[in-house]
């Protein structure tokens, strides 16, 4: 089996590039500051944080009832609902759908539920023609990547590198990189594709319990370009999205785009009820790890997410080592607490992929105790065994010197005289991480310790 | 009033300054400091690596040498916090941060020291965000700052503004090791923006954040000089 590569050897790579990091950090933090506007123009903020906080949390502890009485109301709409215990069972349904109604040409608007069930492959594989209709999607799907952002999903090529792949992929003029340009040459072509689809695939931001209805956000109207001309639309909806009143959507509408981009609100909020006559809607409800998630108890309030993507700009790492570095289908700090739920073995490196700073945590606009998880997961993780037996040892050693007076004033006074000894050359070898870039403090002529017994005390 | 000091264990070890300076700095305002002599470590480098289990001796250590103080006292905000999240327990003991129980208990006015330089604060972000010694960025609400309050009250000091007044600097206890290439671009780019500031002296109420950006812009042969915030209110100046 390959060696699943660690979050730090990807960094280390992406690293490598010191101007490219340069700008996508300068780059990300720059949605960070626009969000930070936005977020300062509201007093209430923080109240709205805390009740979109608590209503998750109702979700959360009633989400049995709430999906029930929602599945009824959009049945009672009109609206087909399925269920899907997983990935599989999702990718099932929207292929028999498409069968059904000899669907051949589908247009997708963003939806990270799909890509975390691979739905574009295995509908590519049936021979289907999907087209991510996001600009940013489409642009990743030209260049065969998968987002690095859930937000903005090609935030890591530049403007020029962009007008390459679209020179490629729809014969834009050579080194052309005028984002105007680039934008009309991707709306003609994706009008096109809009005009011959059967059938569309849209994601679902919330599912309103009280209305049986739901609500899709898109800023470029893409989402709705395709539902308004297929006869089919299917909405690919996680189970954690709902939201019990239309009341509660203002505090979220509120905080999503803000939180999001620094807008006030995404350009469009498009709610959806009931199919037009003569036409069809399916509602795909989907599992997929999330009940076993609510199970957990330090990490059930990770599905509180509203998938905003702020975490992902405020992150110091994040910025520097990219999406790709987190190698899952959500990057950045909420794919860390998420992901191990999915394949503690693969994703065992992300909980560490963090400082604990804690900087995700206060800008979540749902109040997700984010780093406080991470910190869990790398309980979970070293418990499971997965994790370096080097590292292991050295941690198991420490803890019995710290738990031991007297063994650890003997090693500190060693190892202080030791640094003092040793030649430099030895001491920045290459087993010594900490001194390839960093030098070492200089070893004092006494420790605090031994200070104090000669000038205060006994 | 009697308080103890918690002094962490690197700081114990590698800058005794910093302990001396929190030693005198608390006796200076009448402060009756007891120093435990079986100390050791909160245990946060086991617990922050996933090995909280393995930090129980040190955990037992610390509730042995601090459980019948009313009050402890640590220069830093990083170790403060552990203690607080995870070594307490059910204990009555109350833990601060030296600039917290400045401001918050003794209601330090007057700190009778000069300063002439400009500095810059590094927030380390467990004192920020975990004990909130600070309002961060992330956060709409009036705006407060316990270390620069007080630096404010030194004379002559010239307190710099920062392009990204706290953001991370890449130290993160293993993560300095285990995320080595990261850890370092942080700390180089929280170098430059306090050098790009015209930053003198770097200050923080965390030394192990320091330790990093000390060790980066030491190495590569920065002028910058590196105090703990416990040094300057004690008088000392920058060597
Ligand atoms: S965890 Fe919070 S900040 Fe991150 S994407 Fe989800 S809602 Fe946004």
């Amino acid at each position: 089996m390959a060696k699943t590569i660690t979050h730090a050897e990807a960094a280390e790579a992406f690293l490598k590039d010191a101007d490219r990091t340069q700008w996508h950090d300068e780059t990300l933090w720059h949605v960070r500051t626009k969000r930070d506007t936005a977020a300062q123009k509201l007093p209430e903020w923080e109240q709205l944080r805390e009740n979109a906080s608590k209503v998750k949390e109702y979700v959360l502890s009633h989400l049995d009832e709430l999906l029930v009485t929602f599945e009824k109301n959009a049945k009672a709409n009109g609206i087909e609902v399925l269920w899907a215990k997983d990935a599989a069972e999702h990718n099932q349904h929207v292929y028999e759908i498409l069968q059904k109604h000899s669907v051949q040409n589908i247009v997708k608007s963003k939806s990270i539920l799909t890509e975390e069930c691979g739905l574009n492959h295995f509908l590519e594989d049936k021979g289907f023609d999907v087209v991510d209709t996001d600009l940013g999607e489409r642009i990743i799907q030209f260049n065969k990547q998968v987002p690095s952002h859930i937000v903005m999903p090609a935030i890591h090529l530049k403007k020029k590198e962009i007008g390459d792949i679209f020179h490629t992929h729809l014969g834009t003029q050579q080194g052309a990189d005028d984002p105007n340009y680039l934008t009309e040459a991707a709306r003609n072509h994706l009008r096109e594709k809009f005009i011959n689809a059967n059938a569309a695939i849209t994601g679902v931001n919330f599912g309103i319990v009280e209305s049986g209805g739901f609500v899709v956000c898109t800023n470029e109207g893409n989402a709705d370009m395709g539902t308004h001309l297929a006869d089919v639309h299917i909405a690919c909806m996680g189970i954690e999205k709902l939201i019990p009143r239309k009341a509660d959507l203002g505090v979220y509408l509120r905080l999503l785009a803000r939180s999001a981009t620094g807008q006030s609100i995404t350009n469009y909020s498009s709610h959806f009820h009931r199919p037009r006559s003569g036409k069809k809607m399916y509602l795909i409800l989907v599992d997929n790890g999330r009940t076993e998630q609510l199970g957990r108890e330090h990490f059930r309030n990770s599905l509180k997410c509203i998938r905003c993507g702020a975490c992902m700009n405020t992150c110091p790492i994040y910025r520097r080592s990219s999406g790709f570095s987190y190698n899952a289908t959500v990057p950045g700090p909420i794919g860390s607490i998420l992901s191990p739920g999915m394949d503690l073995k693969k994703h065992s490196t992300l909980p560490f992929a963090s400082t604990l700073c804690g900087s995700c945590s206060d800008v979540c606009p749902v109040k997700i105790n984010i780093h406080e998880q991470l910190y869990q997961w790398r309980q979970v993780v070293t418990e499971a065994g997965h994790d370096s037996a080097a590292k292991k040892w050295a941690m198991k050693i420490g803890g019995k010197v710290m738990g031991s007076p007297s063994l650890y004033d003997f090693l500190g006074k060693s190892a202080r005289s030791a640094l003092k000894l040793t030649p430099k050359k030895l001491v920045y070898s290459r087993v010594n991480t900490w001194g390839k870039s960093r030098d070492l403090p200089e070893p004092p002529k006494e420790s605090f310790k031994e200070w104090y017994r000669k000038n205060r005390k006994p | 009033m009697k308080v103890a000091l918690f002094v962490p264990c690197y700081v114990e070890q590698f800058y005794p300054e910093v302990g001396i300076a929190t030693l005198e700095l608390l006796e200076k305002y009448g402060v009756q400091v007891e120093y435990p002599l079986e100390q050791t470590c909160c245990g946060q480098p086991m617990a922050n690596s996933g090995y909280q289990r393995f930090g129980d001796d040190a955990s037992r250590v610390f509730m042995e040498n601090f459980g019948d103080y009313e009050y402890v006292v640590a220069p830093s905000g990083s170790c403060t916090l552990h203690v607080k999240e995870h070594v307490l327990g059910e204990s009555e003991v109350k833990v601060y941060e030296l600039c917290e129980f400045l401001t918050d208990i003794l209601k330090v006015e007057d700190v009778g020291v000069s300063f002439p330089f400009k500095v810059g604060i590094h927030a380390s972000c467990h004192g920020l965000r975990g004990l909130r010694l600070a309002k961060s960025s992330e956060i709409v609400g009036d705006d407060f700052n316990k270390p620069r309050t007080l630096l404010e009250k030194v004379k002559d000091i010239q307190l710099v503004e920062l392009q990204r007044k706290d953001e991370c600097c890449g130290f993160g206890g293993t993560f300095a090791v285990s995320e080595e290439a990261i850890s370092v671009r942080m700390g180089m780019d929280r170098l430059a923006d306090h050098e790009d500031s015209g930053v003198e002296v770097i200050t923080s109420a965390d030394m192990s954040c320091l330790m990093h950006l000390q060790g980066l812009s030491k190495r590569n042969q920065h002028p910058v000089k590196i105090m703990h915030i416990a040094q300057i209110l004690n008088g000392a100046k920058p060597s």
